[in-house]
């Protein structure tokens, strides 16, 4: 799993556009890793199952468990996978350079949304989604002071 | 022999905290919709905040009983059946309010206890039904109602409508979405584009319709904030649009202000106006730009609204 400085970089950097295919398998795979990154911090294994034919939809799923706020991103992660199938689908259409940075923003929507959490997680109640992170970390705080 | 529309013409309004504040224009485009179309707003009496985000995250009791005091005045107060919160936040948490008050014994009894100790009767869940200001136009007067009353079409103008991540989130407090032909969809929202639509706007395509803002990092991480904020400029420009329609003060005052931010910290101008569906409508219904409060926005649309014969 890349880090996510490193996906950052690559969601941001310019889309090839020859290969239109393997750019929206990137952008993809990118968008995967990235909630990878949040299912790992939730202290859970990424799974690899997919949902409707994607994986990414099988780990929004995962990552929203017991967390319903999470699915603020739910339909970010599924315009992703709808981009994917318009781009994969279709790729001699003739906006499908448009559908790709289209992708690209709506990846990098998902990308900013959840580094944002994981970023402030530790520093204060920014966002419903970061309690059960905040809360076992002041628990842990709070032991080890006690301790 | 009362019909369905009837029930909306005249309600209880609950406009919140956030449009006394930033969000005035969207107060007083609201009202002056209402007022062009025939509808009567009744402003809650003495209405409380609705216990927002920062009550919540303390105690969410508290919140479910902040935001069942203001449908408690409602009901028992002022004898009305619908309460209209054109907030996101606050039809979000009033909605969550009688979930909760429907669903969970133990926020009944807390929300009784302060009820009693503040001096009022208990609201009870099914008193009042909680609307947002795109139900109450679209069920007062209908899409047809709206192309009826059009005088200033407008027609020319590329709309991406951003409902923000509360309107339909989480599900289980809207029970009337998701019913169908006709309801309110949680996973792609529509009333705006619909009612914006019967004013003559044409819609685009716009993938991040229902996407975080960024309103709650604000404070704590603006970096993020107008990051997120410039990738939906940046989508709905993509998307072929004019202007963002807004129907929340919190996404609205965030788009504008990090329009301004992102333009500063990253060299990046996204011509797009903002504007709030109220505005919008209220234009087509031949009101100045000036009565919906363009003016009162941060970001400048008057010249845009003027080439297009509006305002």
């Amino acid at each position: 799993m890349r880090t996510l400085a490193e996906l950052e970089t690559v969601i941001a950097a310019p889309l090839p556009t020859p290969d239109i295919e393997a750019a929206a398998a990137g952008l993809l795979g990118a968008a995967e890793e990235v909630l990878e990154h949040w299912v790992v911090a939730q202290g859970q294994t990424p799974t690899t199952d997919t949902r409707e034919g994607f994986r990414l939809l099988a780990l929004h799923r995962q990552g929203a468990r017991g967390d319903a706020s999470f699915n603020a991103c739910r339909e970010t992660c599924r315009e992703v996978a709808y981009h994917y199938n318009l781009i994969t689908m279709q790729p001699d259409h003739e906006k499908s350079a448009e559908r790709l940075q289209m992708m690209g923003l709506v990846t990098n929507h998902l990308y900013l949304f959840i580094s944002g959490k994981l970023q402030v997680a530790g520093l204060g109640e920014f966002c419903c989604s970061s309690k059960p992170i905040r809360s076992a970390q002041d628990t842990e705080k709070t032991m080890r002071k006690e301790a | 022999m009362s019909t369905t529309k009837d029930k909306y013409k005249k309600v209880a309004y609950y406009p919140g905290c956030a449009l006394e504040g930033s969000g005035h224009s969207y107060n007083r485009s609201t009202k002056a919709v209402g007022k062009a179309l025939g509808l009567d707003l009744v402003e809650v009496k003495n209405w409380n905040c609705c216990g927002a985000m920062e009550v919540k995250n303390i105690d969410p009791k508290i919140q479910t009983y902040l935001s069942s005091r203001v449908m408690s005045t409602a009901a028992n107060e002022m004898d009305m059946d619908v309460v209209m919160a054109p907030c996101n936040g606050c039809y979000h948490n009033l909605k969550k309010a009688e979930y909760d008050l429907k669903n969970d014994q133990d926020s009944v009894e807390v929300v009784d206890r302060l009820s009693k100790k503040a001096g009022h009767k208990t609201y009870e869940a099914g008193q009042v039904e909680t609307i947002h200001a795109l139900d109450w136009i679209r069920d007062a007067i209908g899409e047809e109602g709206l192309k009826a009353r059009v005088k200033k079409s407008l027609e020319g103008i590329k709309v991406a409508n951003y409902y923000g991540c509360m309107y339909t989130r989480p599900r289980h407090i809207f029970p009337e979405k998701d019913q169908g032909p006709g309801s309110e969809s949680t996973s792609k929202p529509h009333f705006m584009d619909d009612l914006l639509a019967a004013a003559g706007a044409e819609n685009v395509d716009f993938p991040l319709k229902t996407a975080c803002c960024g309103g709650a990092h604000t404070l704590s991480d603006s970096e993020t904030s107008t990051k997120l904020v410039l990738n939906i400029l940046r989508a709905a420009k993509m998307s072929g649009a004019d202007v963002i329609a807004t129907e929340c003060p919190t996404c609205h005052s965030g788009l504008e202000m990090h329009q301004i931010r992102a333009e500063e910290q990253y060299g990046e101008k996204v011509d797009i106006k903002i504007l709030y569906f109220t505005q919008l409508l209220g234009m087509a219904l031949g009101l100045k730009a000036r009565k919906v409060g363009v003016h009162e926005n941060i970001s400048d649309s008057i010249r845009f609204l003027k080439e297009k014969g509006l305002g």
